[in-house]
């Protein structure tokens, strides 16, 4: 099958106006004759679910939280780009635009990411404009700071929670919209599966987590905005209830799923402690404009640090090794998060991690303070301290903070075209639940700019073409195609509870977090690969006979929620092994040994790698067939990424 | 006006209504220990006595005193609204005592307030009452000599018992003659269970105000981050402290002189 | 470590609940207190037994999503902290831990720990929201924002919506959330417009909602893990009875977004 990309022609400034001339329109008076329905109200969904109530369609929304408030974009910590050049320091849409395909390491589309840079300037307005606080000067304008790697300001922050203030303005709107009744939204309501029809999604098939009632929603269009899968690592920086099953049950009823090895590797987290840690906490990377990352020159300092004879502050200057500013004298401790990712891990590799288990290096903050003075730092990183302060009962005040990288992203997802649009007429997929614009690497604050993106300023557009074109018929809702999902959906429910082996679901996750991490994390290679695709394969064969589920379906029950989750997840795994296995380079999250420059660095294969790689469901057990949508640059230069 | 209903209906209504009652109570208690003081004053009773039946006649703090008896009665009957309300949204409590840190007097506002009224009540119909309405108290007559400013006092047995107050002037004599209230409070306070439930009583008022006054400050929505602090400060030295402390004082002074 | 618990079963809405008993043992206090009640759960789930039910999601403090009143302090007994931030070196050895769910009539119980804390949404939804619609509006450096006012708005919004106040609330009052609601958006230039009909608004559904009333105790502020302050509700009262008393504003013409 070939991909449509149905990316407009012409000069990359104006493909995005002159695609909205394009567009067909809906008739305002039709509009309220479309029933549109939104999975997630994260970011991505809450927008888009305001932004098309705001039009005039009957909006249904689903969270599996108990409100749309508490989707994980909630978490997000640093902040959101837009390219304002409100600093005046040189930014422009084209400089946004050009580092985010760059730092997408060439594997995202140009007339995406163009348009992406081009709307983040509207998204700053308007969150604004709904009482979004953002951080601001004294004269009262807008504050930016730089981040993740770019050398320009244009990051907005609202300190250390940007997510949760960008997510209460989008809330906030889809609450004038509930209020006023164009949206009606369902909590504690878990999407299990698409209904197609004739090819095209008109509904879904959910899950009451409270009563367990399973109930069919039809609509003239489904959009999946439920967030990323990184959860698939069993620890990672996402909500615990995050998870896949949502886009994993759209790839089976036939939308491909792009990219799915591509995931992002944080590198301040705060280390693992033990076997029972269900999650890792990030903090902002924004930490690393001040802080300093170290390791101990030597092993054995190392091996002395691990076993708490000395502390970091007793180790001389002399015996530690800056390795970012080392290797990376322009970028230094700002490289990019694969870059200073894969560092770290080196570093371990080598003898040199610290901390009891050996697992993290230094975040040191000493000169900051002995620069700007305790109170400055405390001012600008006071709440991440407090937040490591509690977790780790470590001061770093007085001592360097321990990191260690952990997944915090997935650039892959179910593969769209411009139009946000699946290869299922019908089905959207926005947010980070979409693989559209960060190609091998997310850049720092591009996330929350781009569930904005699609939520409030593309698919309001784009989807009206798609309706105009189906028109305003009802979706008849009695159509065998709802019954039969829905049997799908209980059948299957019916199995996991008919589950009664020895080992619990958590087990079975964590034990598919480990083979994720070990083969298909950090670096990877073609053996590992290889034997991670086998062990995959047994685990889930181990889980439909061993797992123990308890409980029944008409309750409560979040063992069941688990067990529905982890058994998608052990599907996903194996389907990001052969995504990883495919390709045989490195590129921005996607480091494969057999593939480094000689100086240890991500060495592309443009020649043969640069295309989307689209896994398309084939049945059961049988193998996934792999579409190419290949990638044009006619505007930017293929360079090798380069942070010397 | 069913604008104003539903504004004092409202939760925040409600309580707008408790803080206006309560500051309007708090200024009556500032009066009221002023005139008390004269129960100090070496007069024989003669300041307090004429003050007793100022307040009971002058027209204008007749009706003042009215309001005041409103003002108790309302705030009495908002309070008991308030707390069935606050108990209503909690049906099923917690089983561990609850830990959150709080002021006791914050948490017993209903406690201290219904100690409060049960003083109110027995202090009014002890004095006021009986002043008004019984023929229990005795009169007493101060003759002032004018020249040497000099009072001497003796009782006074009126012709008619609805007899209230009299002045006149005989060869620059002054004589006034009203009910002797003061005898009336000396009498009260020579009783130590009585003492002791005033001072019980006053003590309420302390912790009643401490909690109270600033909070009918946050009420009303008069926060600031300048002013608030004055008026913790005055609801704690003036209304708490002070207050009660010169109210208490009058019955334990007044039952030491009765021991001699 | 080694704990005795003694949480609060309750299979739903309708069942009658009662403390069980269990034994926490083996506990590492690194772990926070969801990981402790999470290894307590998968020893249930091995025995066959139904595991404790909560709510929760981030585990990083943030999604407001995590409850539990713990020897009687919501949050548990440290300072600025949700449950999830909770770790066990908090707690000493062979303690006992009572584990309760919020207590409100507003905040029904769902099953176990977790309760119903909708009647939150239903109040934003009553009028917590500028009306603005998606495009159209000015640029964002068009108002200016005095950085004091920004900041103070920063400090109101911080609220996560988790409920602690009115589970500390000896009223079971929700006037700290509200209040925190009304005030972010009542301080900032955008929010002028329909700050007074918006407070009436919500105060109405607050009082629908069934939580009880203010009495400043402070005990909210306290548990709050954001440490919203209390001069957040001194603010809300004021704007209510200036809209009741003196504006020419009614929450039933509300100009409820159109
Ligand atoms: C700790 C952390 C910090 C971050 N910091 C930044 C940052 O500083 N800057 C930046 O740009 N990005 C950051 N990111 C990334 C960014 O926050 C996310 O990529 C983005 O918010 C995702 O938004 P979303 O709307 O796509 O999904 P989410 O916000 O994850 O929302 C998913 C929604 O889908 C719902 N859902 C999921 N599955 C189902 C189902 N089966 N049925 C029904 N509903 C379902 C959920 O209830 C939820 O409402 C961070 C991410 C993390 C984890
Ligand atoms: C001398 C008499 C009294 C004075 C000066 C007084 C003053 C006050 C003040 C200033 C407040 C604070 C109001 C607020 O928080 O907004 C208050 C609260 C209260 N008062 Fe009184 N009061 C008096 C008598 C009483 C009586 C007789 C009762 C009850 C029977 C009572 C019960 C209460 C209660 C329950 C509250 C708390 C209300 C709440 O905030 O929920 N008070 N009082
Ligand atoms: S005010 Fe504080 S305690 Fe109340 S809901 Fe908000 S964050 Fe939670
Ligand atoms: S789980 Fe999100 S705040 Fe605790």
């Amino acid at each position: 099958m070939t991909l449509e990309a149905k990316i407009p022609e012409g000069p990359l400034a104006e493909k995005w106006s002159k695609h909205k001339f394009n567009l067909k329109l809906v008739n305002p008076a039709n509009k309220r004759k479309y029933d549109i329905i939104v999975v997630g109200t994260g970011l991505a969904g809450a927008s888009a679910a305001a932004s098309l109530a705001e039009l005039g369609y009957n909006v249904k929304a689903f969270c599996f939280q108990d409100s749309p408030r508490r989707a994980h974009s909630i978490a997000a910590q640093g902040g959101i780009n837009a390219a304002k050049n409100y600093q005046n320091d040189g930014d422009s849409v084209y400089r946004l635009f050009y580092d985010t395909i760059k730092g997408g390491d060439y594997r995202a589309r140009e007339g995406n990411v163009y348009r992406l840079a081009e709307v983040s300037v509207n998204i700053i307005d308007q969150c604004v404009a709904q009482g979004v606080p953002f951080a601001r000067e004294y004269g009262g304008l807008l504050d930016n700071r730089s981040f993740g790697g770019s050398q320009v300001s244009r990051t907005f922050y609202a300190r250390g929670q940007t997510g949760q203030q960008l997510l209460l303005g989008a809330y906030s709107a889809l609450n004038r919209q509930i209020h006023l009744g164009k949206v009606k939204m369902y909590t504690r309501t878990e999407m299990l599966d698409v209904v197609t029809i004739d090819g095209q999604a008109k509904g879904i098939v959910t899950r009451n987590l409270i009563t367990g009632s399973i109930d069919t929603h039809s609509g003239h269009a489904v959009l999946l905005c439920t967030g990323g899968y990184g959860n698939v690592f069993y620890l990672s920086t996402n909500a615990a209830g995050s998870n896949v099953t949502a886009a994993w049950r759209a790839h089976k009823r036939g939308a491909f799923f792009a990219n799915p090895c591509y995931t992002q590797i944080h590198p301040t987290c705060i280390p693992v402690t033990g076997d029972h840690q269900s999650k890792l906490t990030l903090m902002s990377e924004s930490l690393r404009n001040d802080g300093r990352v170290w390791a101990p020159k030597s092993v054995e300092i190392a091996e002395r640090l691990r076993k708490k004879e000395i502390t970091a502050d007793q180790v001389a200057e002399d015996d530690r090794d800056y390795f970012l500013e080392r290797k990376y004298p322009s970028f230094g401790n700002l490289v990019p998060r694969d870059v200073a990712s894969r560092n770290a891990k080196e570093m371990v590799d080598d003898g040199r991690g610290v901390g009891g288990s050996g697992f993290a290096v230094f975040l040191d903050f000493a000169d900051a303070i002995h620069r700007l003075g305790k109170d400055a730092v405390a001012a600008k990183y006071g709440n991440l301290f407090d937040m490591y302060y509690q977790i780790t009962d470590e001061d770093p005040y007085k001592q360097p903070m321990r990191i260690y990288p952990a997944v915090h992203y997935t650039m892959g997802g179910l593969w769209v075209d411009y139009n946000l649009s699946t290869n299922v007429p019908g089905l959207y997929a926005l947010g980070e639940c979409n693989f559209s614009d960060h190609g091998a690497n997310r850049l720092g604050a591009s996330a929350l700019m781009q569930g904005l993106a699609d939520g409030y300023f593309v698919i309001p557009y784009t989807l009206g073409d798609y309706l105009a074109t189906i028109g305003p018929k009802p979706v008849d809702a009695n159509h065998p195609a709802f019954a039969q999902t829905k049997q799908d959906v209980m059948a299957r429910i019916n199995s996991l509870l008919a589950l009664k082996g020895t080992k619990t679901v958590n087990e079975y996750h964590r034990d598919l977090g480990h083979i994720m991490w070990e083969y298909c994390g950090m670096a990877r290679t073609e053996e590992g690969l290889a034997k991670a695709k086998g062990l995959i394969h047994e685990l889930r064969a181990d889980f439909w006979k061993n797992a123990l589920v308890v409980g029944e379906n008409e309750e409560v029950n979040p063992a069941l929620e688990k067990a529905g989750r982890v058994a998608d997840f052990l599907e996903l795994g194996e389907l990001m092994v052969d995504d990883a296995l495919m390709r045989r380079e490195s590129c921005g999250g996607h480091f494969r040994l057999e593939s480094q420059t000689p100086e240890g660095e991500a060495l592309r294969d443009d020649d043969n790698f640069a295309f989307v790689a689209a896994w398309e469901y084939k049945g059961d057990n049988q193998p996934e067939v792999l579409n190419k949508e290949m990638l044009d640059f006619e505007f930017v230069h293929l360079t090798q990424r380069s942070y010397k | 006006m069913s604008e104003f209903k539903q504004t004092f209906n409202s939760s925040l209504g409600k309580k707008l209504i408790m803080a206006l009652t309560g500051l309007f109570l708090c200024t009556f208690l500032i009066v009221h220990l002023g005139g008390n003081l004269l129960l100090f004053s070496d007069d024989e009773g003669y300041g307090f006595n004429v003050y007793a039946n100022f307040l009971t006649h002058f027209p204008p703090i007749e009706v003042v005193a009215y309001l005041l008896y409103l003002a108790i009665l309302v705030h009495s009957i908002y309070a008991l609204v308030l707390t069935v309300q606050n108990r209503r949204a909690r049906p099923v409590g917690y089983a561990a005592p609850n830990r959150s840190p709080a002021s006791w007097s914050s948490k017993n506002m209903g406690l201290l307030g219904s100690i409060l009224l049960l003083f109110i009540v027995i202090h009014m119909s002890d004095f006021w009452y009986a002043y008004k309405y019984s023929h229990k108290i005795g009169y007493k007559e101060y003759r002032t000599d004018l020249a040497t400013d000099k009072t001497t006092s003796v009782d006074y047995v009126p012709a008619s018992p609805t007899f209230e107050k009299s002045v006149s002037t005989e060869n620059n004599v002054e004589i006034v003659r009203v009910k002797d209230l003061h005898a009336r409070v000396a009498g009260s306070f020579s009783n130590l269970l009585y003492v002791i439930f005033y001072v019980i009583a006053m003590g309420a008022v302390s912790f009643h105000m401490l909690h109270g006054f600033q909070s009918s400050f946050r009420t009303l929505g008069w926060v600031h981050r300048k002013y608030t602090p004055v008026v913790c400060f005055i609801g704690t030295w003036l209304f708490a402290v002070i207050i009660p402390l010169g109210f208490a004082a009058m019955p334990v002074v007044y039952y030491i002189q009765s021991l001699r | 470590m080694n704990l005795t618990l003694k949480v609060w079963r309750q299979k739903n809405a309708d069942a009658k609940g009662a403390f069980v008993t269990y034994k926490a043992e083996g506990i590492s206090p690194d772990m926070s207190f969801l990981e402790m009640l999470d290894v307590v759960n998968e020893s249930l789930i091995l025995k066959g037994d139904d595991p404790i039910h909560f709510d929760h999601d981030c585990r990083e403090g943030i999604c407001g999503m995590c409850s539990l009143y713990i020897n009687g302090r919501p949050h548990g007994p440290k300072r600025a902290i949700t449950t999830c931030q909770l770790h066990m070196r908090s707690f000493g050895d062979g303690e006992t831990i009572t584990i309760e769910p919020w207590r409100a009539g507003a905040f029904p119980v769902i099953k176990d720990l977790a309760t119903d804390r909708s009647a939150f949404d239903r109040i934003q939804q009553a009028g917590g929201f500028i009306s603005v619609n998606t495009g159209g509006v000015p640029d964002a450096n068009v108002i200016p924002i005095p950085k004091v006012i920004a900041d103070e708005a920063f400090n109101s919004a911080t609220c996560i919506g988790c409920g602690a106040c009115v589970a500390a609330c000896k009223n079971a009052s929700a006037m700290l959330f509200v209040s925190a609601k009304v005030s972010q958006l009542g301080m900032l230039p955008q929010g002028q417009p329909e700050r007074y009909s918006r407070v009436q608004a919500m105060v109405a559904q607050m009082d629908e909602e069934g939580f009880g009333n203010c009495t400043n105790t402070r005990a909210c502020e306290a548990e709050c893990p954001k440490e919203i302050t209390l001069t957040n509700i001194a603010r809300m009262n004021n704007d209510f009875f200036s809209a009741k008393l003196f504006r020419e504003e009614h929450a039933h013409e509300h100009a409820s977004g159109e």
